[in-house]
């Protein structure tokens, strides 16, 4: 079941390297990687974050199907300096506040997002908390 | 006549919000046209605290996410670590993780439903269901001395094994259950005014439950067959016997049923656990620091509010890198905005109330 | 027996005759006499009332398996006492931008009107403050005046939970106010007379929830959804409105509509008991005390449903009462009709 999903996306994106389920990819082939993965049964955004390692951010999905067991982890790498990744709003609706909770927690910016603001911290808060260059 | 809408902050300060949440409604007298959610009031920084925190230590911070299914919470980040480490755990310890999970369950959805009826305006209908959660609060204070936060589960197992008084106990519990859940449908399942109040309010379509990610009972209330415990067995959960309550039409009556059904199924996992409970160690073999190699892991289960999820990251120090805690009662909340269009004040209460979702976990 | 019967009537007779013998002028007397049957309604209301808190608090308790009120006196007798204490002591808040005359005004308003509807209650034989010929029609219009109050609450309190509770009050109250007097209609009709002693009198013999079940039912439903009580209880609406006009009220401003809404209670009883009930009638023991006995069941009646059934939603409110329960009382006015013109032309 698994390997059948991965050699699908294999087929159509022989560029990528599928890891244990995981899968990297750069934020320009991001949007067109969802829409095939949309299409083809993961119906479930599962969860959206990011890691602030030293070089890049690091914005994680996990997505699933309902149906099937096929799971699997998108990762996306973007620049410390101007880290914008595109939305997944137009897909999944629970990208809504998922990528809002990363954006007020990351700083990361999500474009197309029709609602980007804070989420859990007050619109007045500054900085990112969970950047490791946080002091608070 | 010239008419005005108004606006009305549901919350933070509201008997009905299950706790320190805002809903921004406007009303076109009694009729919600749209309203806003405003969360964080009880944002502690869970997922920041965590990064200075050791592996251990970060065990009781679970138990205040669901505060309401400690157990639970505590279940997924230890199995989380497991997994990152490769630890085995015990026979008997995995068999009593599934009895405390399930127990967790029964309790949850007893504070669920109680508190959804009582929205609904029946106040009798909490004080059953809470009476009965008692009786599970008991079987855990006699396991662990708490009632609320228990900091039970161990990274590689249980912190110690249960009292000898604890299997009969639970036994009773198990057979007092089956009328007490019959009581409550007596009570309010048949009633009239609640079936009005409840069939057809709120519809969740099943296209809008999976666009929104929803997971646990909301989802299996819209005909979305889905239960971590059967699509990714975690633990020992292949070994048992039972079936995933789904209804079809998304209504708050549905939502509220499933819960009430997966009651039962939890009482006949408890059974087949009890009844293949083997002797043994609580504890496996655990390193003395815990201190996982350099990696990611995300693991999920079934909590009861639905998919709880720990992603973590680890640079092989004993504090993790990043720890990440996907929340079900936060992505559950976000179809919200979208379901209380067009229903009226007290279909908003009932509406929320039925996502049964806990503050101490939408907001981290 | 007939001492213990008539108690009350003799004792009233008694304070006359004093006063009578006193040398006063007949004017003075009866006004004394006015003043004394004032006092002994507020009396029993406000005993009612501190009695009536702790019956429900205890009948809520039984019926939710826990204990209810235990640590103040024996079987915590004194919770409601205690209460009151604090109610009275209790630091009185008026919202900054209330309307302030309106809102301390409606406290005392909404017990006007059932104050004056025990004026033609008759509590046993010949225990009626003022028996007037048009009894009935006089408790029904003046019981009809309570609406304002909430109202006056509601649009007052500057609170846009307060407001919608008061259009809620006001919806309610005046939708159900027609199927009530529908359904006492039935009994006028019967009677013969909007006198309340007259209606008691009828029903030496059968009482009327007998000829008139349906008009009964829905008395009490009505009755319900007048004093604003569970599974009526949406202008209050505890879980949405945050107790809705009450929201702002607090120490004694806000324990006089507590009050007002357990008189309304006994008020409500007190009609079905006399309406339906065959008022005091009953054998052996005197009949002020067989009113208060049926009063009683009608109460632990109430609080039964209170405590039993979810809130209704205001628009299914709405329908029940408009579209089924007008055209029950309606049907049962007509059906009413019909018999009581066979009886008389037959006369079965």
């Amino acid at each position: 079941m698994e390997n059948n999903i991965h050699a699908l996306i294999k087929d159509s994106f022989p560029e990528l390297e599928i890891q244990e389920g995981h899968l990297q990819v750069s934020p320009e082939q991001l949007a067109k990687l969802m829409d095939f993965l949309k299409e083809n049964g993961f119906a479930y955004l599962h969860d959206v974050t990011a890691v602030d390692w030293p070089q890049h951010f690091t914005v994680v999905y996990q997505v699933r199907s309902y149906e099937k067991p096929d799971k699997l982890t998108v990762k996306v790498n973007v620049a410390k300096d101007k880290p914008v990744v595109p939305s997944m709003t137009g897909l999944w609706d629970s990208a809504d506040w998922l990528e809002r909770e990363v954006y007020d927690m990351f700083g990361i910016e999500f474009t197309g997002h029709p609602n980007l603001k804070r989420i859990l911290l007050d619109e007045s808060f500054m900085g990112y908390p969970l950047r490791k260059d946080f002091i608070g | 006549m010239r008419t005005q809408e108004i606006t009305v902050n549901l919350g933070p300060q509201h008997p009905s919000t299950h706790g320190v949440f805002r809903l921004v409604i406007h009303l076109d007298g009694e009729v919600a046209t749209g309203g806003t959610s405003v969360l964080g009031y009880l944002h502690r920084g869970l997922e920041k605290l965590a990064e200075s925190r050791t592996y251990p230590q970060f065990i009781p911070y679970t138990d205040r996410l669901d505060y309401l299914a400690s157990m639970s919470n505590n279940l997924a980040y230890v199995q989380t670590v497991e997994k990152l480490m490769g630890i085995e755990v015990p026979e008997r310890a995995e068999y009593l993780r599934v009895i405390f999970a399930e127990l967790q369950r029964i309790a949850s959805h007893m504070v669920g439903v109680g508190t959804f009826v009582m929205d609904l305006g029946a106040v009798t209908a909490v004080f059953y269901p809470f009476i009965h959660r008692e009786k599970i609060l008991d079987l855990f204070s006699m396991t662990c001395g708490g009632r609320l936060t228990y900091n039970y589960m161990r990274i590689g197992g249980l912190s110690h094994d249960i009292p000898e008084e604890f299997l009969p106990k639970l036994q009773e519990f198990l057979d007092y259950m089956r009328t007490a859940l019959e009581e409550y449908h007596q009570l309010v399942t048949g009633n009239e005014i609640f079936l009005a109040r409840t069939k057809g309010v709120g519809v969740i379509t099943k296209e809008m439950a999976m666009s929104y990610g929803l997971s646990g009972p909301n989802v299996r209330a819209s005909g979305v067959c889905y239960d971590v415990r059967k699509a990714h067995p975690y633990g020992i959960y292949d070994r048992f016997n039972f079936n995933v309550p789904v209804f079809e039409s998304g209504d708050t009556f549905d939502r509220y049923m499933v819960r009430m059904i997966e009651m039962e199924e939890s009482v006949k996992i408890i059974r087949q656990a009890i009844k293949d409970l083997p002797e043994g160690p609580v504890l496996g073999k655990v390193p003395k620091l815990i201190k996982p190699p350099a990696g990611e892991v995300y693991h999920s289960i079934e909590n009861p509010k639905g998919e709880l999820g720990f992603y973590i990251v680890s640079d092989g120090s004993p504090k993790p890198y990043r720890l990440h805690i996907r929340r079900p009662s936060f992505v559950n909340l976000g179809v919200l905005e979208e379901i209380i269009k067009g229903w009226k004040v007290a279909d908003v209460i009932a509406i929320l109330a039925s996502l049964d979702i806990v503050l101490g976990e939408v907001d981290g | 027996m007939s001492v213990l019967d008539n108690l009350f009537v003799k004792i009233a007779a008694l304070v006359r005759t004093t006063l009578t013998g006193l040398g006063l002028g007949d004017i003075w007397v009866n006004l004394a006499m006015v003043i004394l049957y004032l006092a002994g309604i507020l009396g029993v209301m406000i005993t009612a009332a501190l009695v009536l808190v702790l019956v429900e608090r205890k009948i809520a308790g039984f019926i939710q398996l826990r204990p209810g009120p235990n640590r103040v006196g024996p079987w915590g007798s004194l919770q409601t006492v205690a209460d009151t204490i604090k109610l009275l002591t209790k630091e009185d808040i008026i919202p900054a931008c209330a309307d302030r005359k309106v809102f301390m005004l409606a406290p005392v308003l909404v017990l006007v009107p059932t104050i004056l509807a025990f004026a033609v209650i008759p509590f046993g034989k010949g225990m009626i403050a003022t028996d007037v010929n048009i009894g009935i029609f006089y408790l029904i219009a003046v019981s009809s005046l309570a609406t304002i109050p909430f109202l006056m609450a509601g649009w007052s309190s500057n609170n846009k939970y307060s407001l919608l509770g008061g259009m809620r009050a006001v919806a309610q109250m005046v939708s159900y106010e027609v199927p009530m007097v529908f359904s006492l209609l039935g009994v006028v009709m019967i009677v013969g007379s909007l006198q309340m002693s007259a209606i008691v009198e009828a029903q030496s013999k059968v009482w009327f929830v007998l000829l008139q079940p349906v008009a009964f039912l829905i008395y009490v439903i009505a009755a319900t959804a007048e004093c604003n009580r569970a599974p009526f209880d949406i202008p209050e609406g505890e879980s949405e409105l945050v107790a809705g006009v009450f929201t702002e009220y607090t120490g004694m401003k806000w324990a006089l509509f507590f009050l007002a809404e357990y008189a309304n209670l006994v008020l409500v009883s007190a009609i079905a008991t006399t309406m339906f009930l065959g008022g005091w009638h009953g054998p052996v023991l005197p009949g002020w005390f067989w009113f208060f006995i049926k009063t009683s069941i009608m109460i632990f009646f109430f609080m039964w449903m209170r405590w039993t059934f979810p809130r209704v939603r205001v628009d299914h409110l709405m329908h029940f009462g408009w579209k089924f329960l007008v055209p029950l009382s309606l049907a049962n006015i007509f059906i009413t009709g019909i018999g009581v013109y066979l009886y008389k032309t037959i006369g079965w």
